[in-house]
């Protein structure tokens, strides 16, 4: 579903603040992969996402989706494939609009914008279920102003968006990190619901080792613009905390107990 | 006492050009709306193409063609001077504010190339020509209406009243509509928008190009009032138009939830700016010279008051992060 093809990205080349984020980066997601990323601060997983979203173009390689060579798309009409949650809950909504009318926008990503109404009847019914299944009351608020609502709830709404119009990909950004842990947790389990609805191909940046090793059938960990681990099926699933902190250590060549402070 | 009397009765009875002249501007202003709050854009292409508005309108009234036509051709001269600013600000990057004042400079040397189209040279004012043209609205009509000599209808406040309400049913049907969405999600939220598939680009074009056709219209019905266009005529048109959306904003917000509500306020707000520099100039005599200084005095006041208030909700801070998360 998703082809990433030996990608590189370099911020601010030839000055002295040149810095490599991505050095090759390769991954391959079949349809339907959860997959989760973790990494140190500064690894490249932002910038992984942020490459295939988009918002940066690659310097090098080129990145697929369901073999749609769309490097060289601009961030707006990829937006047509990808779905995307991001960690600043502030950025996913707009906050003057109401909560139905930013369903609407996201129910017609993709799509060319006519001179049709932006919202219908028909379509208010339909957003009313959905928002059901987050469980958030957000159902009887649909004409109020997401500003309005607190991080959490903008957040699981951005959720329900990005899946609203079937996505080839959702793309969460440390989509839980600004939240306080019982929304945090909330929100990862509407995250489960949404994705397994859908069967969802799905890339999740988390700094929580013990999300990255509940959620989804493979994780990747990135150090230094690569992805140093890669693990799924069986292993995925007996994976603890500590095994992956010795992994950290093997790939980053250090033995420091400080790699957890690295992992979060 | 007799003299204040005397100041009172003219100030009561320029009330209605009065009127006439603020829901004019009320155009503008809602024009402007557009740019400032709905796409959060600092748009300052408007002094000038107010002016254009004015000149293209005149100009044609001038060489014959019919009024209407004058100014439908006025609204899409406006629309081309915002996509000037709409082109180097979306496709050549330059800072919003800056290309507005590039287009604006610009367009002085245009303005005066237009008022001067019949005669082949750049002048600076044009005067409709006194036979056979008819303006939609003149201060002339002011008592011609009413003594009978020229149709009710044509009554400016009425005239003006009407169109004012035409062009914010229209606003208000476009905004609802998907494109109108989509142009006020780009301006709520970039990132938001972009992710959600909505070309900001376009949508700030069209946003300029709307805004910067109203104004235009707006132009050529001040034009018409006055019975010329000016090189100078927008000068200061984007302190009033500003003037009016605050004043429409800080009286209303609270009563007024609906978006074509919300535009009716920017047009009060107008009205009631015409309202107040009539009375300073009428019952207290000043000077007329003095009426830019007060404008920007007053515009600065009024954008100050709601930062201190905290009255006001704060605008959120825009995000100047380039990455999409971070
Ligand atoms: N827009 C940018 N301009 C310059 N450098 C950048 C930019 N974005 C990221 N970087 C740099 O690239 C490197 C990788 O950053 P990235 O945001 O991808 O890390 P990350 O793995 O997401 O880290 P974190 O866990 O802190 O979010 C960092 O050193 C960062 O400073
Ligand atoms: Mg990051």
């Amino acid at each position: 579903m998703l082809q990433i093809k030996d990608i590189y990205k370099t911020f601010n080349a030839g000055t002295i603040n040149e810095k490599r984020a991505l050095q090759g980066v390769s991954l391959h997601l079949k349809p339907g992969d959860f997959v989760t990323v973790i990494g140190g601060n500064g690894a490249g997983k932002s910038t992984l996402m942020n490459t295939v979203s988009g918002a940066y173009p690659v310097d090098e390689g080129k990145i697929l989706i369901d073999g749609v060579d769309v490097t060289h798309l601009p961030e707006y009409k990829r937006a047509k494939f990808i779905g995307r949650v991001f960690q600043d809950p502030m950025m996913g909504t707009a906050a003057t609009m109401q909560i139905e009318e930013n369903m609407a926008l996201a129910a017609r990503r993709g799509k060319i914008r006519t001179l049709l109404p932006g919202i219908t009847n028909k379509e208010r019914k339909f957003y009313k279920e959905q928002l059901k299944i987050l469980d958030l009351g957000l159902e009887d608020r649909l004409t109020a102003k997401v500003g309005l609502l607190s991080g959490g709830q903008r957040q699981a709404l951005t959720l329900l968006m990005a899946a609203l119009q079937k996505p080839k990909l959702l793309l969460l950004d440390e989509h839980t990190a600004a939240l306080d842990p019982k929304t945090a947790a909330k929100v990862l389990d509407a995250t489960q619901r949404i994705v397994d609805k859908d069967n969802l191909t799905t890339l999740m940046i988390t700094h929580n080792m013990r999300d990255a090793i509940a959620y989804g059938n493979r994780l990747i960990m990135m150090y230094d613009g690569r992805v140093v681990v890669d693990v799924s099926g069986e292993e995925k699933k007996n994976l603890t905390v500590e095994r992956l902190l010795n992994l950290f250590s093997e790939v980053s060549g250090s033995d420091e107990a400080d790699d957890k402070l690295l992992l979060g | 006492m007799a003299v204040l009397l005397e100041r009172f009765l003219n100030f009561g009875n320029s009330l209605p050009g009065v009127l006439s002249q603020g829901l004019i501007w009320g155009i503008m202003a809602i024009g402007l709306y557009i740019t400032y709050k709905i796409l959060e854009l600092s748009d300052l292409t408007v002094d000038g193409s107010f002016c254009t508005g004015g000149a293209v309108c005149i100009v044609m009234m001038a060489m014959g063609q019919p009024t209407w036509l004058a100014m439908v051709c006025a609204f899409l001269a406006g629309m081309v001077a915002g996509s000037i600013t709409g082109f180097l600000h979306t496709v050549c990057k330059i800072p919003a504010i800056l290309s507005g004042i590039l287009t604006q400079l610009g367009l002085w040397t245009i303005n005066m190339f237009i008022m001067g189209l019949k005669q082949g040279e750049l002048i600076s004012t044009l005067t409709i020509p006194a036979r056979n043209s008819k303006p939609l609205v003149s201060a002339m009509f002011l008592t011609k209406a009413l003594d009978g000599s020229k149709p009710l209808y044509l009554y400016p406040p009425l005239t003006m009243g009407v169109a004012t309400v035409l062009i914010i049913a229209v606003l208000y049907w476009f905004f609802g509509t998907e494109r109108g969405c989509s142009i006020r999600a780009t301006g709520a939220n970039e990132h938001m928008a972009r992710a959600q598939g909505i070309n900001t680009g376009v949508n700030k074009m069209i946003g300029l190009m709307l805004a910067n056709g109203l104004v235009a219209l707006s132009g050529s019905l001040f034009a018409q009032y006055n019975g010329n266009a000016e090189i100078n005529m927008g000068r200061g048109a984007i302190v009033i138009g500003l003037a009016a959306i605050i004043i429409g904003d800080v009286l209303f917000s609270k009563l007024f939830k609906n978006f074509a509500l919300k535009l009716l306020a920017v047009s009060i707000g107008a009205i009631i700016y015409y309202v107040v520099i009539q009375a300073v100039l009428t019952l207290l005599k000043v000077d007329s010279q003095y009426l830019k200084l007060m404008s920007a005095a007053i515009v600065a006041i009024f954008l100050t008051v709601p930062n201190f208030s905290g009255k006001h909700p704060k605008k959120h801070k825009k995000q100047e992060v380039p990455a999409c998360s971070k």
